[in-house]
């Protein structure tokens, strides 16, 4: 699998460079590189679905955070204790990923999953008795379905938050928004 | 409307011709998710994507004018409610989101059950989350220049 | 082994930027770093060598499948991080237009 260390590699370089590049329309652009790599790598690592999930996702994502940055590009200055701050981070990323290092001896070698708890959905005859082809959505839709419950009801609190920050303006002047728009 | 916004009118006119298939083509994502890659999750943002198109080429207006925001939220609660009616449902089959529909058969648009049905009602929500989106950046961004145009320069 | 390694490093640079930088934009693409770095080591954990997607096909019986049960998981998480970022998004917006500032310490200097 050289070629998936090889994406890992590039979407890693992307995100080196949107979080170093100084302007800020470049670093949302790095990112959609990056997001578009990932969307390379679910394809060579056998998830159709999730690579056509992270392409409209990343687009729309992409559009949200040009959008929201393409007026208000203010070049912003590192005063102050430079060194300090950057070591104490250092430091902190450095024990991190010793912890991380540490942790992932113990887990299964890449290209042999468990497969524990998918043996069942497997053998369970999810083609035989639900008549479902895909087997991602039958999970998400069938097996689990209290996973897609949460997840409706974590995407309905979101959207409620955005709406409430949106709306605190829109109340306080009825009138602009008609005349504006 | 006002000619000059938006894109050209090259934009434009290509843009009006190709909105009704990528609409069709998120319809089909989400109506095929039990035999094909898709489901609910990807369709449901193609078929908000067309209306950032319709955005981008026609301008802001146009858009406000198709979509009221107020019908936004009665997408989302429309498509949670029908989550959780299918859920409930579920009693007939003997417990919390059993799939107790006809089965058919296999490889057929018909099928799977109560699975076509749920990625219908997940479409709803994904296409109302992508238009907050698109309201996000309209009406939050809207004043931003204008109010602090003349303090920050 | 190095492909888990390079999902930590992945991760780390994402948190690099969480923790040192001061623009809040910065912040937020960090925040989407990490969820990448997450559901990219879902995907790697649940990858069999040789596999085939997990989709069945018409007259072939299919046993090498890729594990999918942390697709289904990773397919929420992608979701959810378009909900988080749009959140974080407004919340940036909202700062803006109170401090007129993107910039962390200046908001805490305005604050007192």
């Amino acid at each position: 699998m050289i070629e998936l260390n090889l994406l890992l590699i590039f979407i890693i370089i992307a995100a080196i460079v949107a979080i170093e590049v100084k302007d800020l329309l470049s670093a949302v652009v790095a990112v959609g590189v990056s997001g578009f790599g990932l969307c390379i790598t679910f394809l060579t690592l056998k998830a159709p679905d999730l690579a056509i999930t992270q392409l409209v996702v990343e687009i729309l994502c992409l559009i949200i955070l040009i959008r929201a940055t393409i007026r208000l590009d203010l070049p912003f200055s590192t005063s102050g204790r430079w060194f300090v701050n950057t070591f104490i981070t250092l430091v902190f990323v450095a024990v991190f990923f010793y912890c991380g290092y540490k942790a992932l001896n113990s887990l299964p070698q890449f290209g042999n999953p468990i497969m524990k708890v998918s043996q069942f959905y497997l053998t369970e005859g999810t083609l035989e008795k639900i008549h479902a082809t895909n087997l991602v959505s039958a999970i998400n839709l069938n097996f689990r379905a209290y996973d897609a419950l949460g997840e409706a009801t974590a995407l309905f609190a979101a959207a409620i938050g955005v709406m409430a920050l949106m709306r605190r303006k829109g109340k306080k002047t009825p009138g602009e928004k008609e005349s504006d728009g | 409307m006002d000619n000059n916004a938006g894109m050209s009118l090259i934009v434009k006119t290509v843009t009006r011709i190709l909105v009704g298939f990528i609409l069709l083509y998120g319809i089909y994502i989400v109506l095929h998710g039990h035999i094909s890659p898709g489901g609910g999750f990807a369709g449901g943002f193609i078929i908000a994507l067309t209306y950032i198109l319709f955005m981008l080429a026609f301008g802001k207006e146009e858009i406000l004018k198709r979509v009221p925001q107020s019908r936004i939220p009665l997408l989302e609660s429309i498509g949670a409610l029908m989550f959780l009616t299918i859920a409930v449902l579920g009693f007939f089959g003997g417990y919390f989101f059993a799939n107790w529909l006809p089965k058919g058969i296999s490889f057929k648009l018909f099928s799977a059950g109560t699975i076509p049905i749920s990625n219908i009602a997940l479409a709803m929500l994904e296409v109302s989350l992508g238009l907050f989106g698109i309201f996000l950046v309209l009406v939050l961004l809207k004043f931003t220049p204008s109010k602090n145009g003349g303090k920050e320069n | 082994m190095l492909t888990y390694l390079l999902c930590l490093v992945l991760f780390c640079v994402g948190l690099y930027a969480i923790l040192r930088k001061r623009n809040i934009i910065k912040i937020i693409i960090g925040v989407v770093i990490c969820e990448y770095a997450v559901n990219l080591f879902l995907i790697v954990f649940g990858y069999r060598a040789n596999g085939r997607s997990p989709i069945y096909s018409q007259d072939q019986k299919i046993i090498d499948m890729v594990d999918p049960l942390p697709q289904a998981c990773a397919m929420t998480s992608i979701v959810m991080g378009l909900a988080i970022t749009a959140l974080l998004v407004a919340i940036a917006i909202r700062i803006y237009e109170k401090y007129s500032t993107f910039d962390i310490t200046k908001i805490r200097k305005l604050k007192g």
